[in-house]
This record gives C-alpha cells, sequence and structure tokens, in this order.
C-alpha cells in the first residue's frame, strides 16, 4: 500500500472539510466564507457541513445555471490548469470520494471483474454525465419559472448525499420533515455506489464521474507524465496485473482511465515506468533507493 | 532524457487556461459561486 498517498489523501479530505462548527447539532449551518469561491480540486459537494471550498462540478452547473449565462470560464480555466499540470492525478491523491471508494475496496470479499466488452464501452458514461448532465443541460434547460437546474447534482450525485445531504438531514430534525422521492433516489444511488466499491475497484471513477472525464481529457498533454523505459520494459505484464483502473501501462501510460496512483511504479520489477516532472526525469525514492542496495 | 514534442503545447495551454479563469473572475463567475456555495444546496442534498 502506498502510504504517502493514503497520507496525503485522508489529510486533504480533514483540511479541506475542517468546518467543525458545521457538524453541531442544530441549526444547519455550512461554512459562509470567502474562500468557498475557490472550489477544491476534487469531488467534494459545498453543502457538507464541513466543506471550507466548493465543488468544481457543482459550480459549473451554478454558473450555466445563473440567469445570465455564465459561461463557466472561471471553473473550466481552472480544472484546465490542474490538469494541465497533473492530469488526472487528482483522482487518486486529493479525491475524498475516490478515498472512499478504495476504503470500502479493502472490505475482504471476492471482487468483481468486469468483462471487457461491458467495461470499455461504459467507461464512455462519464462523458455523457460531463457533457450532457453538467453542460447542456443546466445551460440550456429552464423551466416554466426561467429556472435552471444543476442536472448531475440533482439526480445523479452520490457525493451531495453522502458528504451533504446525509449529515445535514441528520443533524437537523426540519430536513428530516422534507424528505421525499428525491433524496430516496438518491439514496438509492448512493447505496449502489457504495454497495459496487466493495466489489470493484472505483467504480464512480470509472464510469460516472464527469471530474475524472474531464481531468482525463489532459492526460497526455499534462506536465506530469508517465513513461515507459523501453530499453528496461520485458513485457512482464506485471503492470497491467496491478493496475486496478485497467490500464495497461506499458503500452497506454497515459491513459485517460490511468489515476496515476503509482502503485504499477512500484510493482515494476523492472523499474522500467516513471513519472516526468517537467523536463527530464525524477526516479521515485523508491527507485533510488533500491538501486543504491 | 528528451520530453516528447507535446511538451510545447502544454506550455501554449498553460497561459490560456489562466486567461480563461481570469475571464471566468472577471465576468463575477466566481461571485456566482460564492453565492451559490454558500447557501445550502437543496439540490445536491436530495431536498429538491
Amino acid at each position: 500500500m502506498d502510504k504517502l498517498r493514503k497520507v496525503i489523501q485522508v489529510g486533504w479530505g480533514i483540511l479541506s472539510n475542517a468546518y467543525i462548527k458545521g457538524f453541531l447539532p442544530g441549526s444547519p449551518v455550512i461554512f459562509q466564507g470567502s474562500l468557498k469561491q475557490v472550489c477544491v480540486p476534487g469531488m467534494n459537494c459545498y453543502s457538507c457541513p464541513g466543506a471550507l471550498g466548493s465543488c468544481p462540478i457543482g459550480s459549473m452547473q451554478a454558473i450555466f445555471d445563473n440567469r445570465d449565462r455564465g459561461i463557466g470560464a472561471y471553473v473550466i480555466g481552472y480544472l484546465a490548469l490542474i490538469g494541465l499540470f497533473v492530469g488526472r492525478m487528482i483522482c487518486a491523491w486529493l479525491c475524498l470520494f475516490g478515498l472512499i471508494q478504495e476504503l470500502l475496496y479493502k472490505i475482504p470479499v471476492p471482487k468483481l471483474t468486469i468483462p471487457e466488452k461491458i467495461d470499455k464501452p461504459l467507461r464512455y458514461l462519464k462523458y455523457v454525465m460531463l457533457f450532457v448532465m453538467v453542460f447542456l443541460l443546466p445551460f440550456f434547460y429552464r423551466s416554466g419559472y426561467g429556472a435552471g437546474e444543476p442536472f448531475f447534482c440533482k439526480y445523479i450525485c452520490p457525493v451531495g448525499t453522502l458528504e451533504g445531504g446525509i449529515p445535514l438531514v441528520l443533524l437537523n430534525s426540519v430536513m428530516r420533515g422534507a424528505l421525499g422521492w428525491l433524496f430516496r433516489w438518491k439514496f438509492l444511488l448512493l447505496i449502489l455506489c457504495v454497495a459496487a466499491s466493495i466489489f470493484i475497484y472505483r467504480p464512480f471513477c470509472k464510469y460516472v464521474c464527469p471530474l475524472g472525464a474531464f481531468y482525463g481529457l489532459f492526460q497526455k498533454v499534462s506536465l506530469i507524465r508517465m513513461r515507459v523505459d523501453r530499453e528496461k520494459c520485458v513485457d512482464c505484464g506485471t503492470c497491467a496485473k496491478t493496475c486496478k483502473m485497467n490500464v495497461d501501462p506499458h503500452q497506454t501510460p497515459n491513459s485517460n482511465e490511468c489515476i496515476r496512483c503509482r502503485e504499477c511504479i512500484r510493482a515494476c520489477p523492472m523499474h522500467a515506468l516513471l513519472m516526468n516532472i517537467g523536463p527530464g526525469e525524477v526516479r521515485m525514492r523508491e527507485q533510488m533507493q533500491e538501486q543504491k542496495e | 532524457m528528451k520530453r516528447e514534442a507535446p511538451l510545447k503545447v502544454t506550455i501554449a495551454l498553460i497561459p490560456l487556461a489562466i486567461g480563461l479563469c481570469a475571464l471566468g473572475i472577471y465576468r463575477g463567475e466566481a461571485a456566482i459561486v460564492l453565492a451559490k456555495a454558500i447557501n445550502i444546496c437543496m439540490e445536491c442534498i436530495g431536498l429538491g
């Protein structure tokens, strides 16, 4: 297990949801400071009682919902900047919901392997979520009252239910009285996601997450990139067997599906996989230590 | 070790991304995000 990654995941999850007052019983209070105009880089509902920043996907829809039809330049530019630096690395290192799925996957039960003929086409679902539920519908749809809707947040996102809905409903009796079909639907989606995460590695990330879809578009142009040292690679396939995102790193090192968790780098017996940061290459600390030995 | 050619693309895109972000802030989009985020999002939590 990559302890460094776990420490960063947990530390960031705590840091980005550190508004303790929001978790106190009584009237629901969420953080209302100006820091909330800044998006956190991963999926983290801004209605989580402890959230100190905004969810980028929720923020994008909020801008599109706006009567003046914001074009989303702020959030798209911000996410593009992150993507250009690290690609989809945020998913593995700074996403709280990704961490939750990983922890659920650690439950010791037999795991499911999704056949490739189902897995591959299903990976495109997250692009449908991104372009239809996050971009098109919030931008173009207006109800009879002229109001827009955050379609992904409202009808799909299990993160909002887990991080916002459940804590707020538990903390406030008035909200409990307002529960209806929408909460039951979203709670069902959350249960399905949680159950799937026990048997399948990061199912939300693989098949549904629009943020992962967006970051994935920058994998081949980001500053941080995976590289294969072809002189060292012996095609043993260890990297592909290790990868829980079902990527074959030695064939497609910068696949849109790679979350850059480094597990393949750590597993490669020939130290043929590298992660570039800027010009040249930087060997991972473990590989340097092994070489010295 | 040489970098692949697309690094130039990355370097060219970074100021564009910064510019896009700045344009959004200039258009008041950060204020829209703040206005949304400081109120409980009833849709997000499943209350309609």
